[in-house]
């Protein structure tokens, strides 16, 4: 970054470039959701009507409202799931089907959404012809979607964490006297904790913008923000939808940024009591 | 000589006390078609401080497991102060492990990490808060007692490991490699420091190390294990002096090895014929074995002589070439070659040149030494 002001013309233009085909769309897509013209293409001067509009948008508030519901429902159900799978592939000696089910836990990851989406709705349709339950797709059946999807990349990370983590320091409170269940609450568990806590914001992030395995798995009612702005776009662009979508932007690099500010500092205050220490 | 070793080392095990602690009996353990630690008998007792001594690989964490329950024996017995904990799970068992990487809990305070073994026996706090203090101020780490554990230097981390392993009082106090995350300089002066503190406890202790000084300096008895099996127990001392396999000879110290075989077998005094020296040993005792038998003989080099005169008697001496000197201050070593090609290390303490210049490279001298001093091994 330092360097910045010593590349060439042709340095500078390429960084330009870059940036601008990144970044352009988005800047064009803020730009319009100031657009006081309902024509998502011609500029008619500065306006806050969508937004407004936007507020007042039943339909949008409902779906989002749903699509924060399911995500964090599918996230915290993830978590647990993850950390047990990722406990069991980390901590369990080989046992009779280890890789079978450490393929089966991750395929969600590399397996084509539609066909999670559609295997998925064959069998919950079968379910409700055998059992009659679940009556209906809904939050339910997306919500039991989200979690096969999400949970997949919550057991790589867990599990990553714990195989990196140094065994010895469970083996110290066993030989304290505290009992395995124990351990994992008083030991294992706070220092995978920052594992666990990306683990939930991946599959936040994940269920919050999936589309695909959510068409198949929601019924009438249900429609969450994606379905809706998938489906609002398709019958025109509208600038109420990038007036959405700005205040997502925002949201996101509210989050990100405060994120990493946290983890400056907290890396900083590392760094000057190990300095102390030494 | 295998005879008078056993004797010796059963009166060093019964001078330490009259009935065993601890009682390792006959414990094999197998990973599976590979056999780590073999059929091991070894008794400890109280208060004893205790040395596995071993190279990589031998088997010594593994044995150490074993007794503290983090891996079970597949087969044997471990008896301590009369209870058989063979099956007992590690947090049942009134033993506590120093674990070579510290294992400190990362995200509790010094203070925290001393008390959790308390808190786990339900002791109630102001018992937990006062033993906890005792045992800071036991490793002088009552500073640091609101710490974590990264803010602590290597030699601190292990003075908080120690005194959460302490802070139970245990029957028995495992350590392994207590020193291998320090180093050199910082391990030598913790040594001692380290016996200090066990003794002030009071605590029967079993260490494993792979450091020879680190053993002699801290152990009562070693044990010296090789290939899963112990090859001797015994005093520092004896087991450098009197080593009773080849494998202990050079593992503990330097030493010259020559093979040979016994061509004199009286009840006083043996001779042994060895291909590299040109004439038979005297050695000044007798030694169980019949003629013939294939020995190997281990001179330390501080026994041997160097000098310009040839020695008087018919045995214990051979001429030859200085082939390499290598200066170390207070005595140098002394490569000398013989005719027959062997090459005798002699550590020759730097008082021994007053009179007369020390010999130099390619200088025919001789060395020698005296009946007891080369030791025989029958195995
Ligand atoms: N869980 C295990 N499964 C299979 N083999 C093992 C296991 N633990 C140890 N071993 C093997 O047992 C042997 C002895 O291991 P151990 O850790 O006891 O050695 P050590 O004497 O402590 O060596 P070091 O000085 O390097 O620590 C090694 O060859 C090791 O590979
Ligand atoms: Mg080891």
């Amino acid at each position: 970054m330092n360097n910045a002001n010593n590349l060439s013309v042709f340095g500078k233009l390429s960084l330009g470039a870059g940036f601008a085909f990144l970044y352009l769309p988005i800047v064009v897509l803020v730009v319009y959701s100031f657009n006081a013209s309902k024509l998502v293409t011609v500029w008619a001067g500065f306006s806050t009507h969508w937004y407004g509009e936007l507020f007042r948008d039943e339909a949008v508030l409902s779906s989002l409202w749903l699509s924060l519901k399911i995500a964090f429902l599918a996230s915290t159900m993830s978590v647990v799931l993850g950390t047990i799978a990722g406990l069991v592939l980390a901590r369990f000696g080989p046992f009779r089907g280890k890789s079978l089910f450490a393929g089966m836990i991750t395929a969600p990851m590399v397996m084509p959404e539609v066909i999670t989406g559609l295997s998925m709705l064959l069998l919950f349709v079968q379910m409700q012809q055998w059992f009659g339950h679940p009556a209906e797709r809904g939050v339910l059946t997306i919500w039991v979607g989200h979690v096969t999807l999400c949970m997949a990349y919550v057991t790589v990370v867990i599990r990553a964490r714990l195989v990196e983590m140094d065994r010895s320091v469970e083996e110290a409170a066993m030989d304290l006297g505290a009992r395995p269940l124990k351990i994992f609450f008083l030991i294992t568990l706070p220092i995978i904790a920052p594992a666990i806590a990306s683990g939930f914001l991946l599959a936040f992030t994940l269920s919050l913008d999936d589309l695909v395995i959510t068409a198949f798995l929601s019924g009438p009612g249900s429609t969450t923000l994606p379905q809706l702005i998938f489906s609002r776009v398709r019958l025109g662009l509208n600038p109420e939808i990038n007036a959405l979508a700005t205040i997502t932007v925002l949201a996101v690099a509210v989050l990100v940024v405060s994120a990493n500010r946290i983890m400056v500092r907290a890396e900083r205050r590392r760094a000057r009591l190990a300095a102390a220490a030494a | 000589m295998n005879m008078l070793e056993s004797s010796v080392n059963q009166a060093a095990g019964a001078a330490a006390g009259a009935k065993p602690y601890l009682q390792i009996v006959d414990v094999v353990k197998k990973f599976g078609d590979n056999t780590v630690v073999d059929h091991i008998n070894l008794n400890i007792a109280r208060n004893e401080i205790f040395a596995l001594l071993g190279s990589s690989g031998c088997g010594k964490s593994t044995l150490l497991r074993m007794l503290a329950g983090m891996e079970t024996p597949s087969s044997g017995r471990i008896i301590l102060d009369g209870e058989d904990i063979t099956h007992l799970a590690p947090y049942e068992r009134p033993i506590n492990m120093m674990f070579q990487s510290y294992a400190l809990f990362p995200h509790m305070s010094v203070a925290q990490n001393i008390a959790f073994g308390l808190k786990q026996d339900g002791l109630p706090r102001g018992e937990i808060a006062e033993r906890v203090e005792r045992m800071l101020e036991l490793v002088q780490m009552k500073k640091y007692a609101s710490r974590k554990p990264f803010q602590l230097s290597g030699g601190q981390q292990q003075r908080v490991a120690l005194a959460r392993s302490l802070a139970k009082r245990p029957k028995l106090l495992l350590l392994d490699e207590p020193l291998g995350a320090l180093d050199k300089k910082l391990r030598q002066q913790t040594q001692l420091e380290l016996v200090n503190m066990i003794e002030q406890v009071g605590v029967t202790c079993i260490m494993v190390t792979h450091d020879q000084e680190e053993a002699m300096t801290m152990a009562g008895r070693i044990g010296i294990m090789s290939d899963g099996q112990l090859l001797q127990v015994a005093s520092p001392g004896e087991i450098y002096e009197r080593p009773n396999c080849r494998f202990t000879a050079e593992f503990i110290g330097e030493t010259n090895l020559f093979g040979g075989h016994v061509v004199e077998d009286e009840p006083d005094y043996v001779r042994i014929q060895s291909a590299e020296l040109p004439r038979p040993v005297h050695i000044g005792h007798g030694i169980t074995g019949t003629l013939g038998m294939p020995v190997w003989l281990s001179l330390r080099p501080e026994r041997v002589g160097v000098s310009r005169q040839q020695p008087v008697g018919d045995g214990n001496w051979a001429a030859g070439t200085v082939h390499d000197i290598a200066y170390l201050g207070g005595f140098s070593i002394f490569h000398v070659r013989l005719p027959t090609g062997k090459v005798v290390k002699a550590s020759v303490p730097a008082t021994r040149w007053r009179e007369e210049a020390a010999p130099t490279w390619d200088e025919p001298v001789f060395v020698s030494w005296a009946d007891n001093d080369a030791v025989v091994l029958t195995q």
